[in-house]
């Protein structure tokens, strides 16, 4: 036994020569203070990484028996799914941890909101969370037009002419997405390679730039006071704790309350009512009928129902890009010396509930036909959207907040 | 060379060459990578012109076929159809196709060569949808005036039976003419108007 410890702590000594081992370790995990007073809001970071290693992995599986051509995508899913062993199982598992991934960075997105976890000094944290937002958007575009079936189809078609309504440069850009006069084989083709290869490469770099900009500035609260501002003797925040072992293990649990629910969705409802995967996707993409009805995965549907209230196309366009992109001036627009929740003043906090109602409104009526009651209300909730953006920095300028304590409470 | 000093002129100069000359270079590089992503030769080819035998069509009939990858709706109009027309001039956002979307063999009240036969590529001008055709005649829920024409699943949008835009809907523009001619009574070439008067 005690060789056993002394042969391995002579194989770190000898990696530690050569490679930063023992310091990657202690600055990232055993050296990385957190703060003491994580809530569930917190389960959602390391969810994310959970669910981006089920993507990749389950991916690298699909692409062994997908074909990426127009002729036999359709029938490649459908192999997967009938006469591959397990294959129903490493299909379910990508198409519900799409859903999921979404479900998981909303939720993070939202703890952001509640705790101003986006304020000074993690601007950039922030930032670098809205590209991993927006690459999250386009993976999620590609990989839905991979199956080939109806809604992948038209959906891709829908949102490729989006870009084709910008003036002048539109149509062009529109013909040079597909590489085609329609969305096609060659269209298809090209969406594989994004999807399997650029996009999730992308997405690596861009989550390595989170971590890292994260453990530059130290995690924020639900109290949203800096741990730093108070250090003990060695340096070490006073309402600081490892994030090894203290974190890793709260983190185990909350992924596996995760997988629970994650295994439940993939071998009970792995297609959700039609909101995973849209029943329109089991009939192979026809490019001379539309279906009756389409909507984009639930994801997108905010976004959707924006474009479809505004009644100029361009100006549909405008907004729904506008809807996306204002986010990544939260920083600047919130003018509220306190970040947390807690302490802030009942402005804030009407202004939040007013949006995140409209937010799950719209992703509602985003999924329905357009009637004209449902139109009026998606403009209705639109506006508020928008104001809560716009109208930020005059409701948070002036809201009562609450006097910030000086230390983190606990718990 | 002097012993050991730094000429900072030269090192400066040196740098700026070495951006100017590289940035060029990684700017040259891009132009084949964005274009190889546009329509290749073979996909060009697919979409030459299509022939296509009418005869067959019944008034009130559409026929559809495939052009460039998109739907082309060919339908017969009949007599009451066509004075139709004009008395949806108000409601529709372009009577007269002022708006460039179609060849100008096209451009009139009727949008086509011959009155009868209507030939547009049957993508909504919103976002691409393809609109279901809704004959004057059926039991559809667009109105008791309803004309005959098109609706779109997707978000609304209405055309009549010449493709024209209704006022009021998300679609900007009429339906597309693509290119055709007429090589006989009964066939027409989608796709190549060469010669055609």
């Amino acid at each position: 036994m005690n060789t056993a410890i002394k042969l391995l702590s002579a194989l770190v000594e000898w990696i530690d020569a050569r490679f930063p081992l023992l310091k990657l370790w202690n600055e990232h995990l055993a050296k990385y203070y957190a703060p003491k007073n994580f809530n569930f809001w917190y389960f959602f970071g390391s969810l994310a990484l959970v669910v981006l290693v089920i993507q990749i992995v389950t991916g690298i599986w699909l692409t062994m028996n997908y074909k990426p051509s127009a002729e036999h995508a359709f029938a490649s899913v459908e192999y997967i799914m009938r006469d591959v062993e397990w294959g129903w199982w490493i299909r379910y598992m990508h198409s519900t941890g799409a859903s999921a991934f979404f479900i998981v960075i909303y939720l993070h997105m939202f703890r952001a909101l509640l705790y101003g976890s986006y304020k000074k000094p993690r601007e950039l944290l922030w930032v670098t969370g809205m590209f991993i937002y927006l690459t999250l958007m386009a993976e999620a575009f590609f990989g839905y037009l991979l199956p080939w079936g109806q809604m992948s189809y038209w959906g891709a078609q829908v949102i490729i002419s989006l870009f084709g309504a910008i003036p002048v440069i539109g149509e062009p850009l529109a013909l040079w997405i597909r590489g085609d006069f329609v969305v096609s084989d060659v269209t298809l083709n090209r969406f594989f390679a994004l999807h399997v290869i650029a996009m999730p490469l992308v997405l690596l770099g861009l989550v390595f730039v989170h971590i890292i900009a994260l453990h530059e500035v130290g995690s924020n609260n639900p109290d949203g006071v800096e741990i730093k501002k108070y250090k003990d003797a060695n340096g070490i925040p006073l309402d600081g704790i490892p994030f090894h072992p203290y974190y890793t293990v709260k983190d185990i649990v909350g992924v596996t309350v995760f997988l629970i629910f994650f295994s439940l969705v993939v071998f009970y409802a792995p297609e959700m009512g039609g909101y995973f995967l849209e029943h329109a996707n089991f009939i192979p993409a026809d490019p001379l009928k539309t279906p009756e009805h389409i909507a984009p995965v639930w994801y997108f549907t905010p976004f959707y129902a924006i474009l479809r209230a505004v009644p100029s196309q361009f100006g549909g366009v405008v907004a729904m890009g506008l809807a996306t992109m204002l986010f990544f001036f939260l920083p600047w627009l919130d003018r509220s010396p306190v970040k947390s929740i807690r302490y802030r003043g009942w402005k804030y906090k009407a202004a939040l509930t007013a949006f995140v109602i409209s937010f799950l409104a719209l992703g509602w009526l985003g999924l329905q036909a357009a009637t004209p009651l449902y139109t009026w209300l998606a403009r209705f909730f639109a506006v508020v959207y928008f104001a809560f953006f716009l109208l930020m920095p005059f409701y948070t300028s002036t809201d009562n907040d609450k006097p910030v304590p000086d230390r983190v409470r606990y718990p | 060379m002097h012993d050991g000093e730094i000429d900072k002129q030269r090192r400066r100069f040196l740098t700026t060459v070495a951006t100017v000359v590289g940035g060029a270079g990684v700017i040259a590089t891009t132009i084949p990578f964005i274009s190889t992503m546009t329509p290749s030769a073979k996909t060009k080819a697919i979409g030459g012109p299509v022939e296509v035998d009418i005869s067959g069509l019944a008034p009130g009939q559409r026929l559809t076929v495939k052009w460039q990858g998109k739907p082309v709706w060919i339908i017969r109009r009949d007599d009451k159809t066509l004075n139709d027309l004009e008395t949806l001039n108000a409601e529709v956002r372009d009577p007269l196709s002022d708006v460039n979307q179609q060849p100008p063999y096209a451009k009139n009240e009727y949008r086509s060569i011959n009155p009868e036969y209507l030939v547009v590529i049957g993508l909504c001008t919103h976002l691409g949808c393809s609109p279901n055709y809704f004959p004057s005649d059926g039991q559809q829920d667009l109105g008791s005036d309803w004309k005959g024409g098109f609706f779109c699943p997707c978000h609304g949008s209405r055309f009549d039976l010449a493709g024209r835009v209704y006022k009021g809907v998300p679609a900007p523009t009429n339906l597309i003419v693509p290119p055709y001619k007429f090589i006989s009574d009964a066939r027409i070439i989608i796709g190549d108007d060469s010669g055609a008067s």
